[in-house]
């Protein structure tokens, strides 16, 4: 056999290299910046030189077509520099004003919006799905495409009060973060066992250890050793399904989508928020999800006609509080949204201020 | 020639409308690729009975035990062949990227290749923690597409119960916001635990994120273990032409009710400029010839929002650094956590600065490498063991700054009491 090559243990990559020459000159000295149009930014450096980015949205899983195409453009306009944000827009960036029009026109010419900056609503961070993961209750990819093309508009228009974040999960793992608003896949049935393959498959303490409930005990189940669940107990989080898949949490009809809001990560104004459900049981319906398209655009839409300039979803639901909220978005609040896990006083209203 | 595509109806659903599709990027690789054509046959069977069909397993680079996240297909037929025989494998390999995810059309073109040569040719840019996600390859293909990435200086990225790839905000490159050098804390750091990412040991995993200002674009308080976000000690500093523009622009109304209203600690006034106090702590910017803002420092809590109002016309000091927040994570096992300060300020200036922070993070993870359970992430960990036992463990003092409020329940021994004082003030005497 040949002998294997030892890996060069580089860890991060020195960005230097790839840095547009304008952002490598002003490393640490740029003084500001304003917004000539949505999806551009242009950045004055206090030496006086100048940058304008130009920021358009993609799949995020990109074919290497798609990857050459847009870097036929940065080539073509862009000095062959690009950059990439958290939530998967591409940078372009130009020292030239003049090239901030052909640019834009060539983006969208090959079919990639240019938008996503100030206050739209950017592309959707999000998961992995039936494409990758060893656990979804449902799409990720497929699901972001969809409300996309729904939010087209308001990518490219900077009308929202605030900046808007989306993220998209397949599970309760929610390894998409918290958003502004975020769709979360919410598992309503406790996993269905196959005892046959307990045994064989599944480090039984491991998973015992797992259930954040305690809902899991060792059984004896047709003489071999198995596991079972309390059902009262679970909470259907799903957690015991990746070290013991014989414990089949999905299930086309009971795996549904929950909505949430007002996550904020950012700490300006006020401190960062975690984001809340505020709704459940929206069917999984791929291919397009019309149901969960919906009910974001309504909580989008109200959001936009109603909070005031600068509140993110957070600041504007302090503002009118959350009965205003599922009144005005006309949302049921049922008992499923009043927290009981630990900590959970925190969030009761231990006050009398009641808005009438 | 590939082989025929399987029907596809839902799937070719998300062709139409105006966004990007990547079900049109997987029909232009599956066209010469039949490794795609059976990937898509998949993926349609998913959308067709809302399942997955993926599982884990174990597949790697020689001489790394993780970054390589391993799918093997489960839908077989009666006889346990796959049905999609083509795309019975497809794994990933996670990469790290350069920090702020800047790159030239060279590398890209390079990585389009190798991916193209040796995988799927589907590549994410990038996952939530930050890896280019190259995402399809079979396991005889792995080790090869590894072997050019590594070749073109690119390494992979943590799995598993490891330290995981970071990222960083644009931060300095083209931020004015920028508190300190955010390329360069991101790779000092990680770099020092390439081993603890390539060779999975800890407890769980662990992840470091990187903002330049409390904007926290990384969000990393809610979802990294170490956070380290720029932030300044002295005054704002101010530009009367930007603010004069800025208040010609948008008048009194939009003045009041969004900067100074907004200001969550209402330390912004408007003043008549011969009214404007003095004091090392104030910073003030005409918006007129008889009007400007006041700023009383000691009351700012550097949220941003002014600045990012009225970019230029305010901005932050120049005693920059950043404050370090411990333990944030989503929501497995015991609920969302958010990070806890750890330390207010740490200057990030000089190659001293930069090293002292590279040794809180080993810190860190030495003590939670030997006192989290297993499965236990940072702040899970500090749930249980309790903050002051966490910071006796890094050897960080305590700080008024770290909680929201002190305790308000009286379950506590408090017989060290006057050790303690003593223990403060004679530090505040050392520290004249
Ligand atoms: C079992 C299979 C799983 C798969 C395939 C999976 C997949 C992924 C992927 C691809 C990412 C982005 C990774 C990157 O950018 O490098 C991610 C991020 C994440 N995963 Fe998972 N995940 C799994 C399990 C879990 C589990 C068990 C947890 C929690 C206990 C979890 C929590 C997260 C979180 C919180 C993030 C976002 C991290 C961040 O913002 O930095 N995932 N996951
Ligand atoms: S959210 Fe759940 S299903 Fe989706 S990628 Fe993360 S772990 Fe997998
Ligand atoms: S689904 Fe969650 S709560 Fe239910 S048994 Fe499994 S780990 Fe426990
Ligand atoms: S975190 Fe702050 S410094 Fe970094 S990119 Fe965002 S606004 Fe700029
Ligand atoms: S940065 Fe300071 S002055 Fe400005 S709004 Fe925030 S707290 Fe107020």
């Amino acid at each position: 056999m040949a002998q294997m090559r030892t890996p060069i243990e580089s860890g991060v990559p020195d960005n230097k290299p790839y840095l547009h020459p304008t952002l490598l000159k002003n490393y640490g000295n740029w003084k500001y910046h304003d917004r000539p149009r949505p999806g551009v930014l242009h950045h004055v450096s206090h030496s006086g030189d100048e940058v304008w980015s130009v920021r358009a949205g993609t799949q995020r899983q990109m074919d290497v077509y798609t990857i050459r195409k847009l870097c036929d453009i940065a080539d073509t306009y862009a000095e062959g520099h690009v950059r990439f944000t958290i939530r998967s827009n591409i940078e372009f960036m130009v020292s030239d004003p003049n090239k901030v029009a052909p640019l834009i026109n060539a983006l969208e010419e090959s079919g990639f919006p240019v938008g996503g900056t100030g206050n739209s609503v950017s592309m959707i961070a999000h998961t992995q799905g039936w494409l990758h993961c060893d656990i979804p209750g449902t799409d990720a990819s497929g699901v972001v495409k969809a409300l996309m093309d729904e939010l087209y508009d308001e990518f490219k228009r900077e009308d929202m009060p605030n900046r808007v974040h989306l993220s998209t999960s397949c599970c309760e793992i929610n390894c998409g973060g918290q958003a502004d608003i975020a769709i979360i896949v919410q598992h309503t049935k406790p996993p269905k066992i196959n005892h046959d393959l307990v045994a064989n498959a599944c480090e039984r303490p491991a998973v015992v250890a797992r259930c954040p409930v305690a809902a899991i005990r060792p059984a004896l189940v047709n003489g071999k050793p198995s596991l079972e669940v309390d059902e009262k107990k679970c909470i259907c989080c799903g957690a015991c399904y990746p070290p013991c898949p014989p414990m089949q949490i999905n299930d086309p009809e009971h795996s549904k989508l929950a909505i949430w809001v007002g996550g904020k990560n950012s700490n300006a104004r006020g401190k960062p928020t975690f984001m809340k459900m505020v709704a459940s049981g929206l069917p999984n319906n791929a291919p397009r999800w019309p149901e969960v398209s919906e009910m974001v655009k309504k909580i989008l839409y109200t959001y936009k006609a109603d909070a005031r300039p600068w509140e993110r979803l957070s600041d504007w639901v302090e503002r009118i509080g959350w009965p205003r909220f599922f009144e005005k978005c006309d949302l049921p609040f049922t008992k499923y949204l009043i927290d009981d896990w630990r900590g959970s006083r925190a969030n009761l209203n231990a006050s009398t201020h009641i808005r009438f | 020639m590939a082989k025929k595509m399987h029907a596809t109806p839902m799937l070719d659903e998300l062709e139409s409308g105006p966004w990007p599709s990547f079900v049109t990027g997987l029909k232009r690789l599956a066209k010469d690729k039949d490794y795609m054509v059976d990937l898509m046959g998949q993926l349609e069977t998913s959308y067709q009975t809302r399942k997955g069909y993926w599982k884990g397993g174990t597949v790697g680079v020689f001489g790394y035990g993780g970054g390589v996240i391993p799918r093997f297909t489960e839908l077989k037929d009666a006889e346990g062949k796959p049905q999609f025989p083509d795309a019975a494998e497809f794994h990933t390999l996670r990469v790290q990227p350069p920090a702020g995810m800047h790159y030239n059309t060279d590398i890209l073109r390079k990585m389009a290749d190798i991916w193209e040569r040796h995988g799927s040719g589907l590549i994410a840019f990038h996952g939530q923690s930050g890896d280019i996600m190259f995402q399809g390859a079979k396991t005889d293909k792995v080790q090869d597409a590894f072997d050019e990435l590594n070749e073109l200086g690119f390494d992979l990225g943590g799995a598993g119960p490891a330290v995981r790839t970071s990222m960083s905000c644009v931060g300095a490159a083209r931020c004015e916001q920028s508190c300190y050098d955010e390329a360069r804390a991101h790779r000092q750091v990680l770099n020092t635990f390439t081993d603890d990412i390539h060779r999975p040991a800890l407890p769980y995993k662990f992840k470091f994120k990187f903002s330049g200002c409390s904007n926290d674009c990384m969000n990393s308080i809610q979802r990294s273990d170490m956070a380290v976000i720029g932030t300044w000690r002295d005054n704002m500093r101010t530009d009367e032409t930007l603010a004069r523009k800025w208040f010609e622009k948008h008048g009194m109304n939009e003045l009041v009710n969004d900067v100074i209203n907004r200001c969550p600690t209402k330390t912004i006034m408007l003043k008549e400029v011969k009214d404007v106090a003095k004091g090392d702590k104030i910073s003030s910017v005409k918006i007129n010839d008889t009007q400007c803002l006041e700023i009383d420092n000691s009351n700012c809590v550097r949220c941003m929002h002014c600045i990012n109002v009225m970019t230029g016309a305010l901005a932050h000091g120049t005693d920059t650094g950043a404050t370090i927040l411990v333990g944030g994570k989503r929501t497995l096992k015991i609920g969302d956590l958010m990070g806890t300060v750890v330390v207010p300020f740490m200057p990030l200036k000089t190659d001293a600065d930069y090293q002292q922070l590279v040794e809180l993070g080993q810190k860190v993870i030495d003590f939670f490498a030997e006192n989290a359970l297993e499965h236990e992430r940072t702040g899970e960990m500090i749930e249980r063991i309790g903050l002051v036992n966490f910071l006796e463990g890094i050897g960080l003092e305590v700080d008024a700054n770290m909680v929201s409020t002190p305790r308000t329940n009286p379950y506590v021994r408090a017989d060290g009491w006057d050790d303690e004082v003593a223990k403060i003030n004679a530090r505040k005497q050392a520290a004249g």
